[in-house]
């Protein structure tokens, strides 16, 4: 547990010592806030729906870069030989940079805050689908990191690490959608309905929190990170 | 303190390691010679639980690499090739870093720290970042890494890889100076290194212990066989006849020959070869002919690998 932590602050602070983190903030933050005050004045409701809306769409393309280096950038180096052959747990490291990550994004998200802010200030927001919103919005961005993390771990290339990520994110959040679900056959209907990261998301954006879905996504997040944790314990074999 | 048992490691088709077996005794510093890819990586890095071998196993101090692999991470200093480093780290923070994840008590960290940085000759360096320094302090903090926890065992890959013949001199100086009191193995394809450095040479080639010994003992190995150089001036054929005929020799090799002077390599075989300079100097005086050169080759460490480690496959 303790190298966990130690592991968690060594990646966390790595994000900082670059400008990416801010350039990805500072992008994040823009593209959330323009979407939402394009329309906000206009439609005049006190509600975030329109932003929880594309929330999904923007941390496909953002996760994965927030991900992309996580692994790939330790096998590049090499220094992931020197990480392994330290006396730690390979789950240890594995959990210590998904966690880095999750903070990362949550990070970005609660800066995000000025938006139901300003709804308060303007109006009176239901804080159900706020609250249940904000939550949906930290899963599904934990599921998104858990698939990152893992595509990391496959390559030691970044670009391929976040086209890998962006890839089985988008297949995991459109084969919940609609159009999807209309041309699969009944019998796997519910079983895509039940896959897709959006519907889930979605269900919880209503401020109703269901325990399978949050099972779900926990369950989505443990998958991608034991097949990281083997992908990662199968140099030793190959 | 180290024990291999039949070691075996292929990628695919290629067997990088196949049934290595030693054994390295508390306080050895012992040296993996071999040309590159002849799988001296390859063991290290299953004696550090990087990977797993195929087959065998090693004990270090006593633990399994397969079944208590922490236990032996615990106790192994490991700095791998290339000395990998976190390069947007600072110095500090990056042995602060390890320090925290080998568990060392919060109440030691510091001390810790000021002794590798005191050993290894950081101190000019301790508040810059690892990007900044030059590859040789980089190997002297890579080596500060692997002395942080003052594990028992060493194992160093290549330490002096890419460094300038001053720099090359230092980190030897170190290691030297670090084996007193620890059992070292390090590898390296350069010879000097491992015979300035080193109580025990393995040669490793293609996967396997071609030799083994101190560097005296593996240069005294290929003693038994000789060779002569001498410049002879006579009749080219007379003087190579009456050279195959002396008892010793086994092989002549005409160099050159030019103006009645032939320059000819004696290859010597293993017995009664102690006077076979004096009995070629007597064969030419008492042919006639004269000596212009006759010197004896050496044989040297540098020889001994090249022999072993290009032996043909039986």
């Amino acid at each position: 547990m303790n190298a966990t932590l130690t592991l968690f602050r060594k990646e966390f602070r790595s994000f900082f010592s670059s400008p990416v983190a801010y350039i990805f903030i500072i992008s994040f933050l823009v593209v959330t806030n323009w979407l939402f005050f394009r329309t906000f004045f206009i439609v005049g409701q006190a509600s975030l729906r329109n932003f929880f809306g594309l929330l999904p769409w923007i941390f496909l393309f953002l996760a994965p870069v927030v991900t992309m280096r996580a692994w790939a950038e330790e096998k590049k180096l090499g220094t992931i030989e020197v990480l392994l052959t330290l006396p730690v747990r390979t789950h240890e490291v594995v959990l210590g940079k998904f966690l880095a990550c999750v903070a990362f994004l949550v990070l970005a998200l609660c800066l995000t805050g000025t938006l139901p802010l300003t709804l308060m200030l303007l109006g009176s927001p239901d804080p159900g689908p706020l609250w249940g919103g904000y939550l949906g919005a930290c899963l599904l961005g934990a599921a998104y990191i858990a698939i990152g993390v893992f595509a990391s771990g496959i390559t030691e290339n970044q670009i391929v690490s976040f086209i890998v990520a962006l890839v089985i994110c988008f297949a995991f959040l459109i084969v919940g959608e609609n159009i999807v679900l209309y041309s699969v056959p009944p019998a796997l209907g519910s079983v895509c309905a039940y896959l897709g990261l959006g519907s889930h998301f979605q269900s919880i954006g209503r401020g109703v929190i269901d325990s399978r879905d949050i099972v779900y996504y926990l369950s989505m997040i443990l998958f991608f990170l034991s097949l990281n944790y083997l992908s990662i314990e199968s140099r030793r074999w190959k | 303190m180290i024990e291999v048992e039949r070691l075996l490691k292929s990628y695919g088709a290629t067997k990088a390691v196949q049934e290595i077996s030693f054994t390295i005794a508390q306080g050895e510093v012992v040296g993996f010679l071999g040309p590159n890819g002849a799988g001296k990586s390859t063991t290290m890095r299953m004696l550090t639980c990087y990977l797993s071998p195929d087959r065998g196993t090693a004990r270090i101090a006593g633990f399994d690499i397969l079944q208590q692999p922490r236990e032996v991470k615990k106790r192994i200093g490991y700095l791998p090739e290339n000395n990998p480093l976190y390069m947007d780290m600072g110095v500090i923070e990056y042995l602060r870093f390890i320090a925290a994840v080998r568990g060392i008590a919060t109440g030691s960290v510091r001390a810790n720290i000021e002794r590798v940085i005191d050993v290894c000759g950081l101190t000019s360096v301790a508040a810059k970042d690892i990007g900044e320094l030059s590859k040789g302090f980089r190997q002297r903090l890579g080596l500060a890494q692997a002395l942080l926890h003052d594990p028992d065992v060493l194992i160093l890959d290549e330490p002096t890889i890419g460094l300038d013949p001053h720099q090359i001199i230092e980190i030897r100086n170190l290691i030297k100076n670090i084996g007193r009191h620890k059992t070292v193995i390090l590898s390296s394809h350069i010879l000097p290194e491992v015979s300035a450095t080193c109580d025990r040479v393995l040669i490793i080639n293609r996967g396997k212990i071609v030799g083994s010994g101190t560097p005296a003992e593996l240069a005294a190995l290929s003693r038994g066989k000789q060779t002569v150089l001498v410049t002879v001036r006579g009749p080219r054929d007379d003087v190579v006849a009456a050279l195959r005929g002396l008892a010793p020799v086994s092989e002549v090799v005409v160099k050159e020959s030019q103006n009645g002077l032939s320059r000819l390599e004696i290859i010597c075989g293993t017995e009664g070869n102690e006077d076979v300079c004096e009995q070629i100097f007597f064969l030419v005086a008492r042919s006639g002919w004269s000596l212009t050169e006759l010197s004896c080759k050496t044989v040297n460490l540098e020889d001994v690998f090249l022999e072993l480690t290009t032996r043909e496959e039986p």
